[in-house]
């Protein structure tokens, strides 16, 4: 006889009595006394506004001012890096490119017909943008290396028809940009237009981070670990991936218009790859996966390009390009020991804002539940063959309202399988799946996310350096709708107030309530898989899919675990569970459905299941004494 | 155009075609063993070409202290790597000079004969000369890849390409220092024509296309009937597995690049009497080549080969047609490529967690 789990409570013990004593206090108790600071961009905004107003002798000069009116420039352009490479996880090298789609479009429009510069501008984000929309279009669904090879590509093809189009003056570029004129203000001297590169530059740092810390944010941020996690709660990763490619070549372009009206003329030169690669340069140094970091590293690239523009030809003579030999070095040594970046180093010092407590807000609408006793989930003679081999045959089941279903089965048994043939990851060859009457085996897995599955996974996919309140409330994506618009102009709020205190409430009820400020990464990995069922409950769902749920948890943390379960099972909660561990499934669940080489051998109450002759001849080979039956394997 | 215009663009054609698919072959090779995708590639070919420049115009190439200094890095970085750990620190003794003579003494000597041969002004024959630069050049990939990818042989492909486009800025600067901005021209393999109708094929093609035909088929058989090219294979199916069962990943990389210079550097020799080569030039070559992998879906030599053939022959005709815009079309191509193989194989990629 398998061992027995000790008995479980009732009823659940309290979130504060759950939670481990030796952690700090948490942040909620620390709130009341922080004082408010003042942030970071308000700062930076004061500082640069003063700069060139402030009385002699403490007026930067000139050449600072023109140095800074690059630092903006590239700043531009390194923080749509910064979103697309740091936090999208993609590459380009072609950002140059659409530098110089923005600088022609104002320079030859305004040139050859006199148009105003301002609607130069839109012309050329909306020429960006729908090129990054074709573009991405195309490239995004590849996998992570060819997108960057692409972008060089198009890059090195931009930049050649650029130095061959006969009316955007070959190679010689086109002179003679006027001067931009804003409300009445000659923007002619590099003092006037600095202050018009620095407001576009906050107004982009500010845009980014409003967008980051939204719903279609938290959704950017899945997007680096594959996508698959953000499919299963209905993120279009796919069509996320171009619209922050857009993004990113938009600001590209803005960077571009700007440096025309600085310049007054534009060539083919800076819009070449060997820019588009210190574009990214400039976001790698400074801290691809940081807002800051754009600027600290646009900002270090330009001083240091200065200085050795100053120094290198006096110490190795005039022949050759030395910089970029230096740069070179210093990309790779730096990729080798301090992948994060400058930044990353500076942050320490940096004074964290305290997180926000949850502000109550109106509870989410939900679906209507189904009746305990109704069919929640009914599998039909899924099939699904790859190759000569049949990987689940024919395997029928259903799943009640309200009931713990186990699928069980030694290795290779076709669990794993049939659970993607449920959740929609794969597509299966025959037979059919209905949740809650609809049929949904031809969906895909965010259809099936909208139409009330949740699901963990069996290797934990959390985002680990988010809170662990933003990665609940991916799970609720669905049930949010700002999108990119709204987001960026901080019109969510409400909306985001509902998702993050639904999040709260969930993680509440999952007893994790304490750690809703942590990094995800820091939890355990029981409380990192409590943390998975609670994002799914976050979703509102109608069935709730656990994927070997107990893998590699500590025997305390399994009894939390099944506690929970049940506890969700009172709440009337409908749950599948695919797992191992016997010991864990027999105390646990209503009804066994139990698999071998890709067969349903045996369904029924996990007592029966364990008598069952076709079990033990699986489990065991055959053998009938009163062995334990064990398949618990580690993780 | 008539015909036997087409004919002369046809042979154009093939013959890049041919280099291509060499260079195609040779980022398929590192990319599979090493998931790097080689844009450096292009300035082994530049290196090369004009390595055996400097060599016929008995000058010293910049290449042979390049090759000492990289060797001594080298040097230097394996000495911190085993004196760091104690159990490598207690061999160091016998070690070090092996590395020390793998690394400094190999190319000191080259950098002596070399120096020994333009001081003297012997005029080497054209296949030392070609063996000499090889022998310069094809040293260097290994020395880069123990440089700047050994140390993150695990990190994403992401990375890894970030990584060789820093390393292509460093060995693009060097080769101005190295080479000038001239370009140069070498003496061609053969100065016989073949004569067909109305057309002639020059010596130089034909050496061009045997090489690569004889070169693919070689490549062909190391890797389908020898051990060491299975060991190869094995580790870009799986680097864990391959480790497991005793086959050294690191030595597979530096393998790897070793073929990928040497072939690269092969294709610089077999270009430069046909074309002026420049520090750059090896740079829009390499990636002409990508575009024939990325064909090929970075996996497939056939694909990849036959991808480079058609960027060859798109690449001549589009010459003669709109010549500025020849660049355009060919990098453009890659456009419905992609596209083409994102609805071939639409699966959502989980590799890059």
């Amino acid at each position: 006889m398998p061992p027995r789990l000790p008995e479980i409570p009732e009823a659940e013990p309290s979130a504060s009595a759950r939670r481990d004593p030796k952690l700090p206090p948490t942040s909620s108790h620390r709130n009341a006394f922080m004082k408010r600071q003042v942030p970071g961009i308000v700062l930076l905004a004061a500082i640069l506004a003063v700069l060139p107003i402030l009385p002699q002798p403490l007026q930067i000069p000139e050449y600072w001012v023109t140095l800074l009116n690059y630092i903006g420039l590239y700043a531009l352009v390194a923080l749509g890096l910064v979103l697309l490479t740091g936090i999208g996880g993609m590459t380009s090298f072609g950002q140059a490119a659409f530098v110089g789609i923005g600088a022609y479009a104002t320079a030859y429009l305004s040139t050859q017909y006199g148009i105003s510069p301002w609607l130069g501008l839109i012309a050329g984000v909306l020429l960006t943008a729908l090129l990054a929309l074709c573009l991405g279009a195309v490239t995004m669904r590849l996998s992570g290396h060819f997108l960057p090879l692409g972008t060089i590509a198009w890059g090195l093809s931009l930049y050649f028809l650029f130095g061959n189009m006969d009316w955007l003056g070959k190679y010689d570029g086109i002179n003679g940009i006027p001067v931009l004129n804003l409300l009445g203000w000659h923007l002619e001297s590099g003092r006037s237009i600095y202050y018009l590169i620095w407001a576009f530059v906050l107004l982009a740092v500010a845009s980014v981070q409003n967008l980051l810390a939204s719903r279609p944010g938290r959704a950017i941020r899945a997007l680096k670990g594959g996508g698959l996690m953000a499919e299963a709660f209905g993120v279009d990763t796919a069509w996320l991936r171009v619209v922050i490619f857009i993004y990113a070549a938009v600001l590209a372009a803005v960077s571009g218009f700007l440096y025309a009206h600085l310049q007054r003329s534009v060539n083919p030169t800076p819009f070449g790859l060997n820019h588009g690669i210190e574009y990214l340069f400039m976001a790698v140094v400074g801290g691809v996966s940081q807002v800051w970091g754009a600027l600290l590293g646009a900002a270090l690239l330009t001083l240091l390009q200065d200085w050795l523009q100053n120094v290198l030809p006096k110490l190795l003579g005039e022949n050759g390009n030395f910089e970029i030999i230096v740069y070179g070095i210093l990309l790779v040594l730096l990729l080798q020991y301090a992948r994060d970046g400058v930044w990353s180093y500076l942050a320490r010092w940096w004074p964290t804002r305290p997180p926000a407590a949850v502000a109550p807000a109106p509870a989410l609408p939900q679906r209507r539940r189904p009746q305990t006793g109704e069919t929640v989930l009914q599998v039909e003679r899924v099939r699904k063959t790859f190759g000569g081999l049949v990987a689940v045959n024919d395997v029928s089941f259903t799943v009640q309202a309200g009931e713990i279903i186990g699928l069980i089965g030694p290795n290779g048994a076709g669990k794993s399988t049939t659970f993607n043939l449920v959740s929609g990851v794969l597509k299966a060859g025959g037979g059919t799946v209905s949740l809650c009457g609809e049929r949904i085996e031809h969906l895909n897995a965010r259809a099936i996310a909208r139409r009330g599955m949740g699901r963990t996974f069996q290797h934990v996919r959390l985002l680990p350096g988010m809170s662990v309140l933003e990665n609940v409330a991916l799970g609720a994506h669905l049930r949010g709708r700002a999108g990119v618009w709204r987001s960026v102009l901080k019109l969510n709020r409400q909306e985001e107030a509902q998702l993050m205190a639904e999040a709260a409430r969930q993680l509440e009820r999952v007893g994790l309530g304490a750690h809703l400020h942590e990094e995800a990464g820091s939890l355990a990995l029981g409380q990192q898989r409590i943390l998975e069922i609670a994002r799914a409950l976050c979703a509102d769902p109608l069935l709730l899919l656990l994927d070997e749920p107990a893998a590699g948890l500590r025997y305390l943390e399994k009894q939390q675990l099944a506690a929970l379960l049940k506890q969700l099972k009172a709440e009337g909660m409908s749950v599948l569970l695919v797992e191992h561990d016997m010991d864990f499934v027999m105390n646990l669940t209503d009804r066994l459905v139990v698999m071998e080489f890709g067969t349903k051998i045996a369904e029924g109450l996990p007592d029966a299941v364990r008598q069952d002759p076709a079990v033990l001849e699986a489990y065991l080979g055959g053998v009938d004494d009163e062995l334990v039956v064990d398949a618990g394997e580690p993780a | 155009m008539d015909l036997s215009i087409a004919a002369i663009l046809l042979q154009d054609g093939i013959t890049s075609g041919a280099i291509y698919a060499l260079l195609a072959l040779a980022l398929v090779l590192v990319f599979s063993v090493t998931r790097v995708i080689l844009i450096p590639q292009g300035e082994f070919v530049s290196y090369g070409a004009l390595t055996l420049a400097a060599l016929q115009t008995q000058k010293l190439p910049g290449t042979c202290w390049l090759l000492v200094v990289l060797g001594v890095a080298c040097l230097v970085a394996e000495s911190a790597r085993i004196l760091r750990h104690a159990s490598s620190r207690r061999r160091a003794w016998r070690t070090l000079p092996v590395l020390a003579g793998r690394f400094v003494l190999l190319p000191v000597a080259l950098l002596g004969v070399t120096q020994a041969l333009v001081q003297h002004g012997t005029v080497l024959p054209l296949a030392a000369q070609v063996m000499l630069a090889l022998l310069i050049v094809a040293p260097m990939g290994p020395m880069v890849y123990r440089l700047a990818f050994e140390p993150l042989a695990e990190a994403s492909t992401l990375l890894l390409l970030i990584v060789s486009v820093g390393v292509h800025f460093v060995l693009v600067g060097l080769g101005l220092v190295m080479f000038g901005a001239e370009g140069s021209r070498t003496t061609a393999f053969s100065d016989a024509t073949l004569t067909l109708g109305s057309v002639s094929i020059s010596g130089q093609s034909l050496w061009v296309i045997a090489s690569s035909v004889v070169l693919i088929a070689a490549l062909y058989v190391y890797f389908d009937r020898t051990l060491s090219g299975k060991a190869l294979r094995a580790t870009a199916v799986n680097r864990l597995g391959a480790r497991l069962v005793g086959i050294g990943t690191a030595q597979a990389g530096r393998l790897a690049f070793l073929l990928a210079a040497a072939l690269g550097a092969w294709c610089g020799m077999l270009v430069a009497p046909l074309t002026t080569i420049y520090y750059d030039s090896g740079f829009l070559m390499g990636l002409k080549g990508f575009v024939g992998a990325i064909i090929g879906g970075l996996g497939s030599y056939p694909i990849a080969a036959a991808g480079a053939l058609l960027v060859g022959l798109l690449e001549s005709y589009a010459s003669f047609w709109a010549s500025a815009y020849k660049e355009v079309i060919v990098f453009t191509l890659i456009i419905p490529v992609l596209l083409w193989r994102s609805l071939a194989n639409p699966a959502l990629d989980e590799g890059e967690a």
